[in-house]
């Protein structure tokens, strides 16, 4: 990574970690979630072990849009965004290493607690560590596409529910093969590592979709 | 005044925010050295202007162009914006703020134009508020933020200083040597342009001053000194 990169890189995390510790609130979220399902199920513990993963990624994915209204608000609010569209940098860049940060910072703390939540819902350990590797790989596909959203509302004050209206539907792919993933790792006849590429495939796409929708969102709303 | 090669030239630039046309064909040129300053009565524009140039309101028609500039680059890429906005993060310590944008920012020193580098510690002595590097931002009264601010225009050297009010929020003394450091800046062969109510003394100056006219907007351009 190039010396400006790893600047921004660096501050992002720094300002993640020191407000408001976003990662913890994240995955209290996540655990809040998951913890309401099986009260809302009732105590069927065969019924929780086939649908814990898919609640798994819907938490995953309510606990990244939670966190996604920040990711360019606050830049805006104080004026560095101005100054960084004149920085010289690609902005296109500048956007995929914010949410590199952003990823690190709120995403990657709801894989580590994935196995764990996974305990909560009778998850063996096949599955639970199938969960985790789809999370691993597919979460940062939910904050990429989440910064088309978040550049989007980025000049509205209460831009976080329009954004989770906006981001839900593109996210929808995304959760349909990492749970088919995980699913195929405990049903033996349906191969894991087919949805499993798709999965990682739609995170690549992301990564070049979202930074240029997103660059293209920030520079419409610069005016 | 000096000969110089460095020239931000602006030409038939008109430009339209929510829907209703701020200004239309305002052209005018500004050479190394020169301070352009722009004034004019509230809400006529000049704020607008300063974010056209940065690059941060799109034309809707004109060009913009830095002449003896470098060619990779565009005029805002090569210019420094100094706004009402401070982008100065509080949960940053000073010095953490300002070691950001050095790395951050890319610098900008075409031919004609020596923007004699600063390191950060030396932009916030210079500026008198060193004693706070380590502090975080967020204990940083409005004034001393001002500072740190304007430190960044001295931490990555660009030829274009684009000021909006710049002395806002500054006492007497820092005004001063907030115009010293301008005049340094026009010395080492670079631009200001700045909007302000104020007199300002610096060295070449050359006013800009924008008035409501009949249908639209009527400029006045006059060179003074």
């Amino acid at each position: 990574m190039s010396g400006w990169a790893m600047a921004l890189f660096k501050r992002d995390l720094r300002l993640s970690v020191r407000i408001g510790g976003s990662a913890l609130v994240g995955v209290l979220f996540f655990l809040a979630v998951v913890t309401v399902i099986p009260f809302g199920v009732g105590p069927d513990l065969n019924l929780l072990a086939r649908i814990g993963p898919a609640i798994l990624w819907i938490g995953a994915l309510l606990a990244t849009l939670l966190g996604l209204d920040r990711l360019f608000q606050a830049d805006r609010e104080d004026g560095t965004l101005d100054l960084m569209m004149m920085s010289g940098r690609p902005l296109e860049l500048v956007v995929l290493v914010k949410c590199l940060a952003h990823w690190i910072a709120t995403g990657l703390p709801l894989v580590v607690a994935a196995p764990l939540l996974g305990v909560f819902l009778n998850l063996d350990p096949v599955s639970m560590g199938a969960v985790t590797a789809t999370l691993l790989v597919g979460t940062p596909a939910l904050t990429l596409i989440g910064a088309i959203g978040a550049s989007l509302t980025v000049s509205l004050r209460r831009g976080g529910l329009l954004l989770a209206v906006l981001v839900i539907p593109l996210a929808i792919p995304v959760l349909i093969f990492g749970v088919s993933s995980a699913d195929a790792a405990i049903h033996d006849p349906v191969p894991f590592l087919t949805p499993f590429l798709i999965l990682c495939a739609l995170t690549l796409i992301a990564a070049v979709v979202g930074p240029v929708a997103s660059a293209a969102a920030l520079r419409f709303s610069s005016d | 005044m000096r000969s110089g090669f460095l020239k931000l030239v602006a030409e038939n630039l008109t430009i339209d925010r929510g829907g209703r046309r701020v200004f239309q064909d305002l052209s005018f040129a500004v050479e190394r050295g020169e301070a352009l300053v722009v004034t004019g009565a509230n809400g006529i524009g000049k704020s607008s202007l300063l974010r056209t140039l940065a690059g941060l309101v799109p034309l809707a028609a004109g060009t913009l162009r830095l002449d003896g500039g470098l060619p990779d680059l565009l005029p805002q890429e090569q210019a420094h914006y100094f706004g009402h906005q401070d982008a100065v993060k509080p949960a940053l310590s000073v010095s953490e703020n300002l070691q950001f944008w050095q790395s951050f920012a890319a610098p900008c020193e075409p031919d004609g134009f020596d923007g004699g580098r600063y390191t950060p510690g030396e932009a916030l002595e210079t500026l008198g508020i060193g004693h706070t590097a380590h502090l975080p931002a967020a204990y940083l009264s409005a004034g001393q933020r001002r500072r740190l601010s304007l430190s960044r225009l001295l931490i990555t050297p660009r030829p274009i200083w684009l000021m909006d009010e710049p002395t806002s929020a500054l006492d007497k003394a820092s005004e001063q040597q907030l115009l010293g450091l301008m005049n340094t800046h026009l010395d080492n062969g670079g631009v200001v342009v700045t909007a302000t109510h104020t007199d300002l003394a610096l060295n070449q100056i050359r006013t800009l001053h924008l008035q409501a006219g009949d249908p639209g907007k009527l400029l006045q351009e006059e060179a003074m000194s």
